[in-house]
C-alpha cells in the first residue's frame, strides 16, 4: 500500500493514506466464508454431541447393527468423495483458465452429488419402510437428524453449484464468480469432512458394536 | 371450541377465529392503541412522502452508521414493550396476595413473563449492542464500512423478522408460556401444544440468522479492514471487546440455533430429543441451552465494557489505565464464559465434584472483571473528570455492577445456590448486572456518540432526570427482590399467601413506575434535543474532546466515513493525531468506491418471517410457497454482480469543502 | 466553560455522591431486620451450614467491594474537573498496581473457592448426613455400644401437575401436600416428577434439588426445630405452579408417631389406579393422607410403569444396554409413551404412523419385561 504523505518531512508523521490501493471488493470474503464454516461445523458439533449421548438409547427398538446396510453406504461415501475430488479438479481447471473444462468437472461433480443424495434417500425410504422412523427412539431422532441435516446441505449445495454453473457460462470465468467457487469449494470439502466423521461415528461404530 | 371445515383448515392450517383473542380487554386495548398509532404514523410517512426516502435512504441501506441507528430504534421500540410487561408483572405481584387472584390469570402471567424474558435479551439488549457496534467500530478503526455491507442490512432485517413474529403472537394466538428458555419437557408438544412455544421457536430461529451473520461480517471487518497502522495493541478497548463478542456470537449462536432447531423437530415431526417418551433426554436441552446462555450474557456485557472504557478515558481526559491487562481480561473472560454454563443448574443434582468445579471456574472469572473495574478507578486517578452523561452513567455502573458482582459469585457456591437458586435474589442478581451493567452503558455510549450520529448533543437536563430515575429506580426496584429471595420467595409466581411479603413487592413496584419514568424522560430527551438541535450543534466533530479515530471525522459522519483513510501511530490515536499537530488535508480528493444499496435483504428476511409465520400456524401451502420464495431471491439477488460504485471526487470535494467552512465559524 | 456552569456541575456531582452514598448504606439497613428471613434463620443444620457459607463468601467479598466503592466516590470526588487537582494526562500503567488488582481479587477467590470446594463436598445432598447439628454428630453403631446410629428416615417425593405426594415406605403411609417428619431425625428424600421438572424447596430445611421425570435425585436433610414451615416447588411447570405449595412439618417422634397413625386409620387406599388419577392435572389440592401404599409405587412411578400397559424404563435400558430389541421391537411404541397431552388439556399428539403393538405386551418386553412385571 502506497503511503505517500502529504506533509512532506519534519517530526509530523504521515497521518493518512493519500493514494489507495486499487479497491478490491471482496477482499474479506475468504475469511467470512471461513468464520461461517466454522459456524455451521459448531451445528454438526451439536448434533453429533446429541448422537453421542442418545445414540445408545433405541428404546428396545433396532439398533444401528440391525439397521445399517454398510457396503451401501460405503458406495455413498465414495460418491462424496469421488465428487470432492472431482471439485478439486473444476479448481485445478478454473487456476488455468480454462472455462469449458471447469463446467465440465462442475457437471461431474453435480452427478457424484446427485448420485450421494440419491443413495440416502433410497435408505432414509427404505428404513422408514420399515418402521425405524426418526419418532421411534432417541437413537434414530439423532440419526435422521444428524445425517439428514448433512443431507440438506448437500442439497443446498447442488442447487449452489447449479447457480454457478449459469453464472460461469454468463460471465465467464471473471474475479466474483472465481471467488464464488472457491466457496462453495470449501463448502464443498468441508460438508467431505463431516461425512467422515459421520460415516466414522456413526455408521462403522453403530455397525460395530 | 367450533370444528372448521376441512378447506379451511387447508387454507389457514390452524388458524381459528378464536385464536384472535378479542375476549381479552388488556390486549384489545392494547391493540387499539398500537393500531392507532400505527395508523397515526403511516400516515403521517404518507402525508410528507416519506415511503420513497425511507426506502431508498434508510430500509435499504448498506451504511453501517444507518443500520446501527436502525437497530437503536428497534431496541427503544421493543424496550417499550419489554418494560410494559415488566411493569404488569409488578403490579399483578403487587395486588395478588391473600385470596387476591390479581388481575392477570396464570395463562396470561405467564405469557407476560416468557415475553419479558425474550425480548428483553433478544430485542432490547441485543439490538443495542449490535447497533453500537455496528455504527461505531468501522469508524474507530478508521473503515468506510464493514466487511460485507449487504449482509448487514440483512442480518438486521432478520432481527427485526423475530421482533414482528414476537408481537405478532401478541394479537394473533398467544405466546409461550414456558419461562424465557424453554426447558422441556414443559415446552414439548405434549404440555404446551398451542401456538406460543411456536411463535418462541421460529422468531428466535429468525433473528439468530441475522445475529450469527452480523458477528461473522464484524470480526471479518475488524480482522481485515483496520486503518494502517493499527496493530491488534492499538485498537481501541470498544473495538476489543467488540471483536470478543462476535468471536462469542460465531462460536454460540450456531448452537442455540441447533438446538431450538432439535426441539423444532420434537414439536413438529415428533421425533424424541427432549421428551420423556422412547429415549429421550429433556436435560441435555438444559446443558444445550446454557452452552449458549452463560456466553450470551457476556456477549451483552463486554461491549459495553467497551463503552465504559471508551467513556473513562474521554471524560478523565486521560489514557486508559491498564490498557495491556483490559484487552487480557477481556480475552480470559471470552475463554472463561464456556466454562461455567452448568452453574445455571447446580441443582439438577451433578455431583459434588461437578458442582464445585464449574462454581469455581465462575468465580475465576470475577477477577478479570475485577481488574477491569480497578482499570477503570485508576483511570479516574489523576483524571480531570467531567461529569458528562456518559461520565455519571459509569459511575452509577461501577456503584451498582460491584453489588450483582457480589451476589453472582454468591450464586456461584453451590452449596449457597441451592438455597437461592431460582429465587428472587437470582432475579435481582441479573437485573442487577443487565440494568447496572449493560442498560446503564447503552444510556451511556446512546449519549456519548449521539452527537456523532446526529451532529448535535443531547439535552442535558432530561438527561440527568432520566439517570436519576433510572438510578434510584433500579434501587428501589430491586433491593426489596434481595431481600424477598433471602425469605425464600421463588420467581414466577402469579400470587402469593403470606401477606407479609407484599410491602416488598409493592415497594418494588413503586420502583418499576420511577424507572418508567426514567424511560420517559429518556423519549422525552430525545424530543427536546432535536427540538433544540441548533442550540445543542457541534460543528467540531469532536465535542467531548475524544480520543478515538471516529471524533477525526465530521458529526454526522458522511457517507464513506474518511475522505482518507487514516494511519494510525499510536493507542488513542485521534488524541495522538490532536497532539502532534495533525492538520486536515484540504485537497487531492479522489473518487471513493461505496457498496451500492439493495433491497435484497429486505425482500428476503420479510420472506422469512411470512415463512416462520406459516409454520407457526400450520399453512403449509404457505410455508413452502414462502420458502421457495426466499431460495428464488437469493438466486436473483447474487446474479447482480453491479454491487458497488464510486462517489465522484467532486462531491467528496463538496462535503468536505462544507466541513472546512464549519470549522471555520466554530 | 463559564463559572456557573463549573459550580452547578459540581453541584450536580456533589448529590451525585452523596445518593450513592445512602444507596450503598441501604442494604446493610435492611440486613437489621435479619431474624424474619428465613434463608438467613433456618431451622435445619444443612441449610444452616449453607448460610453460614452464603455469610462467609459475602464477608469475604465485601473486603474488596466496599474499598472499590469508596475509591470510586472518593476519585470521582477528588479528581472532578473543577477541583485542579494534580492531573497527569499521561499516566496509565503501574506495575506494583496491576500487581495488586490482579493478585487480591485472586486470593479472594483462592479462598472461596476452597471454600466452595469442600462445602460442595460436604453438603452434597447425595450424601448421607453426618450430623445432626453442630456438636451432635451421627455415630457409627458397634455391637456393645449404648449410641445407636439413627437410620434415615426415607420419605419418596412425587412432584405431580401441580401438587406434591409424600410416600413413607417404611410406613406403607402417603400424604398429599404435607410432609411430617421428627426433629432431629436425618431424612433421605427421594425425589422424582411425574411428567415436567420441578423443584423440591424447603427454605427452613435444607436446599432445594429439581424433581425430574424419570429421574430420582436425592437430599439428605435434618430439621433441628419443631415448627410449621413452608415447602413448594421452585421451578416453574405450568399453569397450576403458582399454587403448588405444602407444609413440612417438624414434631418431635411421638406426635410423628401419631401422625403415621392417623394417616392409617383415616387414610384412603392409594394403589396404582388410584394414583393414576391422582396424577392428572388439578391445582389447589387439600392435604390427604393415604394408607396401604404399596412398596413398589415409587418404582413404578420413578420408571413411569404405573399404568400396566407401558414399559418400565429400567427395563427399556437394560434391553437397551443389551443393543435394543431389535427389528422386531420395532413396533412397540405404544408402551413407551409416556407423555400426556391430553391431562394437560392439549389435542392428542398426532398418532405416530406405524402400528401400534401387534403383539401382546409379554412378547415385546421379552425375558427383561417379564421378570420385571413378576416384581410388580
Amino acid at each position: 500500500m502506497a503511503k505517500a504523505t502529504a506533509q512532506a518531512a519534519g517530526t509530523v508523521p504521515a497521518f493518512y493514506v493519500t493514494e489507495e490501493e486499487h479497491a478490491h471488493p471482496g477482499g474479506s470474503t475468504m475469511l467470512g466464508f471461513w468464520l461461517y464454516l466454522m459456524s455451521d461445523c459448531l451445528v454438526f458439533a451439536v448434533l453429533f454431541a446429541t448422537y453421542g449421548v442418545l445414540g445408545r438409547n433405541y428404546a428396545a427398538g433396532p439398533s444401528g447393527a440391525d439397521l445399517f446396510d454398510l457396503k451401501l453406504v460405503a458406495v455413498n461415501t465414495a460418491m462424496l468423495l469421488f465428487s470432492s475430488i472431482t471439485y478439486g479438479f473444476a479448481m485445478l481447471a478454473m487456476d488455468k483458465g480454462r472455462q469449458a473444462a471447469v463446467q465440465g468437472w462442475l457437471v461431474v461433480t453435480a452427478l457424484f452429488g446427485l448420485a450421494f443424495l440419491g443413495i440416502e434417500l433410497y435408505e432414509f425410504a427404505h428404513l422408514i419402510h420399515e418402521g425405524a422412523t426418526p419418532m421411534r427412539s432417541a437413537f434414530l431422532s439423532s440419526f435422521f437428524t444428524l445425517v439428514g441435516t448433512h443431507g440438506l446441505h448437500v442439497t443446498f449445495g447442488l442447487i449452489w453449484l447449479a447457480v454457478l454453473m449459469t453464472q460461469v457460462s454468463k460471465h465467464g470465468l471473471i474475479e466474483a464468480n472465481r471467488r464464488r467457487l472457491m466457496c462453495l469449494s470449501m463448502f464443498w470439502h468441508f460438508l467431505d469432512v463431516v461425512w467422515i466423521g459421520v460415516f466414522t461415528f456413526v455408521y462403522l461404530m453403530g455397525v460395530l458394536k | 371450541m367450533t370444528s372448521y371445515p376441512d378447506w379451511w383448515k387447508l387454507i389457514f392450517g390452524r388458524f381459528t377465529l378464536e385464536a384472535i383473542p378479542y375476549h381479552e380487554p388488556i390486549l384489545i386495548g392494547t391493540f387499539a392503541a398500537v393500531a392507532l398509532g400505527g395508523i397515526v404514523v403511516l400516515a403521517l410517512i404518507t402525508r410528507y412522502r416519506l415511503w420513497g426516502y425511507l426506502w431508498h435512504e434508510w430500509f435499504t441501506s448498506v451504511d453501517h452508521k444507518k443500520i446501527g441507528i436502525m437497530y437503536m430504534i428497534l431496541g427503544v421500540i421493543m424496550l417499550l414493550r419489554g418494560f410494559a410487561d415488566a411493569l404488569m408483572m409488578r403490579g399483578q405481584q403487587a395486588i395478588a396476595f391473600a385470596g387476591n387472584e390479581g388481575y392477570l390469570p396464570p395463562h396470561h402471567y405467564d405469557q407476560i413473563f416468557t415475553a419479558h424474558g425474550v425480548i428483553m435479551i433478544f430485542f432490547v439488549a441485543m439490538p443495542f449492542v449490535t447497533g453500537l457496534m455496528n455504527y461505531v467500530v468501522p469508524l474507530q478503526i478508521g473503515a468506510r464500512d464493514v466487511a460485507f455491507p449487504f449482509l448487514n442490512n440483512f442480518s438486521f432485517w432478520m432481527t427485526v423478522g423475530g421482533a414482528v413474529l414476537i408481537m405478532a403472537s401478541l394479537f394473533i394466538g398467544e405466546f409461550a408460556k414456558v419461562g424465557w428458555l424453554a426447558y422441556p419437557p414443559l415446552s414439548g408438544a405434549a404440555y404446551s401444544p398451542g401456538v406460543g412455544m411456536d411463535y418462541y421457536l421460529w422468531g428466535l430461529q429468525i433473528a439468530g440468522i441475522g445475529t450469527t451473520l452480523s458477528g461473522v461480517n464484524l470480526i471479518a471487518t475488524i480482522v481485515k479492514m483496520r486503518a494502517p497502522g493499527m496493530d491488534m495493541m492499538k485498537m481501541p478497548v470498544f473495538t476489543w471487546t467488540s471483536l470478543c463478542t462476535n468471536v462469542l456470537i460465531v462460536a454460540t449462536f450456531p448452537i442455540l440455533a441447533a438446538t431450538l432447531a432439535l426441539l423444532t423437530l420434537d414439536r413438529y415431526v415428533g421425533t424424541n430429543f427432549f421428551t420423556n417418551d422412547l429415549g429421550g433426554n429433556p436435560m441435555m436441552y438444559v446443558n444445550l441451552i446454557w452452552i449458549w446462555g452463560h456466553p450470551e450474557v457476556y456477549i451483552l456485557i463486554l461491549p459495553i465494557f467497551g463503552v465504559y472504557s471508551e467513556v473513562a478515558s474521554a471524560f478523565c481526559g486521560k489514557r486508559l489505565f491498564g490498557y495491556a491487562s483490559m484487552v487480557y481480561a477481556t480475552v480470559v473472560i471470552t475463554i472463561l464464559s464456556y466454562l461455567v454454563w452448568l452453574h445455571h443448574f447446580f441443582t439438577m443434582g451433578s455431583g459434588a465434584s461437578v458442582n464445585s468445579f464449574f462454581g469455581i471456574t465462575t468465580m475465576i472469572i470475577s477477577i478479570p472483571t475485577g481488574a477491569k473495574i480497578f482499570n477503570w478507578l485508576f483511570t479516574m486517578y489523576r483524571g480531570r473528570i467531567r461529569f458528562e452523561l456518559p461520565m455519571m452513567w459509569l459511575l452509577a455502573f461501577m456503584i451498582t455492577f460491584v453489588i450483582g458482582g457480589m451476589t453472582g459469585v454468591m450464586l456461584a457456591v453451590p452449596p449457597a445456590d441451592f438455597v437461592l437458586h431460582n429465587s428472587l435474589f437470582l432475579i435481582a442478581h441479573f437485573h442487577n448486572v443487565i440494568i447496572g451493567g449493560v442498560v446503564f452503558g447503552v444510556f451511556a455510549g446512546i449519549a456519548y456518540w449521539f452527537p456523532k450520529a446526529f451532529g448535535f448533543k443531547l439535552d442535558r437536563f432530561w438527561g440527568v432526570l432520566s439517570f436519576w430515575f433510572w438510578v434510584i429506580g433500579f434501587y428501589v426496584a430491586f433491593m426489596p427482590l434481595y431481600i424477598l429471595g433471602l425469605m425464600g420467595v421463588t420467581r414466577r409466581l402469579s400470587r402469593f399467601e403470606d401477606p407479609s411479603l407484599q410491602i416488598f413487592f409493592v415497594i418494588a413496584a413503586v420502583g418499576a413506575v420511577l424507572i418508567a419514568l426514567g424511560i420517559l424522560c429518556f423519549l422525552i430527551q430525545i424530543g427536546v434535543s432535536i427540538l433544540r438541535r441548533e442550540q445543542l450543534r457541534d460543528t467540531t466533530g469532536d465535542p467531548w474532546d475524544g480520543r478515538t479515530l471516529e471524533w477525526s471525522t465530521s458529526s454526522p459522519p458522511p457517507a464513506y466515513n474518511f475522505a482518507f483513510t487514516p494511519i494510525v501511530h499510536d493507542l488513542d490515536a485521534w488524541a495522538d493525531m490532536k497532539k502532534r499537530g495533525f492538520t486536515r488535508p484540504l485537497a487531492g480528493f479522489r473518487p471513493i468506491h461505496m457498496p451500492r444499496n439493495t433491497g435484497a435483504g429486505v425482500i428476503i428476511a420479510g420472506l422469512a418471517t411470512l415463512c416462520g409465520f406459516a409454520l407457526i400456524w400450520y399453512i403449509w401451502w404457505l410455508a413452502a410457497l414462502s420458502f421457495v420464495a426466499v431460495l428464488a431471491t437469493v438466486i436473483i439477488h447474487t446474479f447482480n454482480y453491479d454491487r458497488d460504485f464510486h462517489i465522484p471526487a467532486d462531491e467528496v470535494v463538496q462535503a468536505e469543502d462544507a466541513r472546512t467552512q464549519l470549522l471555520g465559524r466554530a | 466553560m463559564d463559572l456557573e456552569n463549573v459550580s452547578s456541575r459540581n453541584g450536580e456531582a456533589s448529590t451525585l455522591l452523596r445518593i450513592f452514598r445512602i444507596i450503598a448504606v441501604l442494604p446493610l439497613f435492611a440486613l437489621l431486620g435479619g431474624c424474619q428471613w428465613v434463608l438467613l434463620a433456618p431451622s435445619g443444620d444443612v441449610a444452616l451450614q449453607q448460610r453460614n457459607l452464603l455469610l462467609a463468601s459475602t464477608a469475604l467479598m465485601l473486603l474488596v467491594i466496599v474499598p472499590v466503592m469508596a475509591l470510586t466516590i472518593f476519585f470521582a470526588w477528588r479528581y472532578r474537573a473543577s477541583a485542579k487537582a494534580a492531573y497527569d494526562p499521561d499516566w496509565n500503567h503501574s506495575l506494583p498496581l496491576e500487581v495488586v488488582i490482579w493478585s487480591v481479587p485472586l486470593l479472594i477467590i483462592i479462598v472461596i473457592g476452597a471454600m466452595t470446594w469442600m462445602g460442595t463436598h460436604l453438603l452434597d445432598p447425595y450424601r448421607p448426613l453426618n450430623r445432626i447439628a453442630a456438636g451432635k454428630p451421627i455415630v457409627e453403631a458397634r455391637a456393645g455400644s449404648s449410641a445407636v446410629r439413627k437410620q434415615p428416615l426415607v420419605i419418596e417425593v412425587v412432584a405431580l401437575d401441580w401438587k406434591w405426594l409424600f410416600l413413607y415406605p417404611a410406613q406403607g403411609i402417603a400424604s398429599l401436600n404435607e410432609v411430617v417428619a421428627p426433629v432431629d431425625q436425618p431424612i433421605e428424600f427421594r425425589i422424582t416428577s411425574s411428567a415436567v421438572m420441578n423443584s423440591l424447596f424447603i427454605p427452613a430445611l435444607a436446599g432445594q434439588i429439581y424433581a425430574m421425570p424419570g429421574m430420582q435425585t436425592k437430599l439428605n436433610a435434618v430439621i433441628n426445630h419443631p415448627g410449621e414451615f413452608e415447602g413448594f416447588s421452585a421451578n416453574y411447570s405450568g399453569a397450576g405452579f403458582s399454587d403448588m405449595r405444602f407444609r413440612f412439618r417438624g414434631v418431635d417422634d411421638a406426635a410423628f408417631g401419631e401422625w403415621v397413625q392417623s394417616a392409617i386409620r383415616g387414610g384412603s387406599t392409594l394403589g396404582r389406579e388410584e394414583y393414576l388419577v391422582l396424577e392428572r392435572p388439578s391445582e389447589r389440592e387439600a392435604v390427604r393422607y393415604f394408607r396401604d401404599v404399596p412398596s413398589d409405587l415409587f418404582t413404578a412411578i420413578l420408571n413411569m410403569c404405573v399404568d400396566r400397559a407401558k414399559m418400565c424404563t429400567r427395563d427399556m435400558m437394560a434391553m437397551d444396554a443389551k443393543g435394543g430389541g431389535g427389528k422386531e421391537g420395532i413396533h412397540t411404541v405404544a408402551a413407551l409413551e409416556y407423555d400426556k397431552s391430553v391431562r394437560r388439556g392439549g389435542q392428542p399428539l398426532p398418532p405416530r404412523p406405524f402400528v401400534m403393538a401387534i403383539c401382546t405386551p409379554t412378547d415385546v418386553y421379552g425375558a427383561a419385561g417379564l421378570s420385571a412385571r413378576a416384581v410388580n
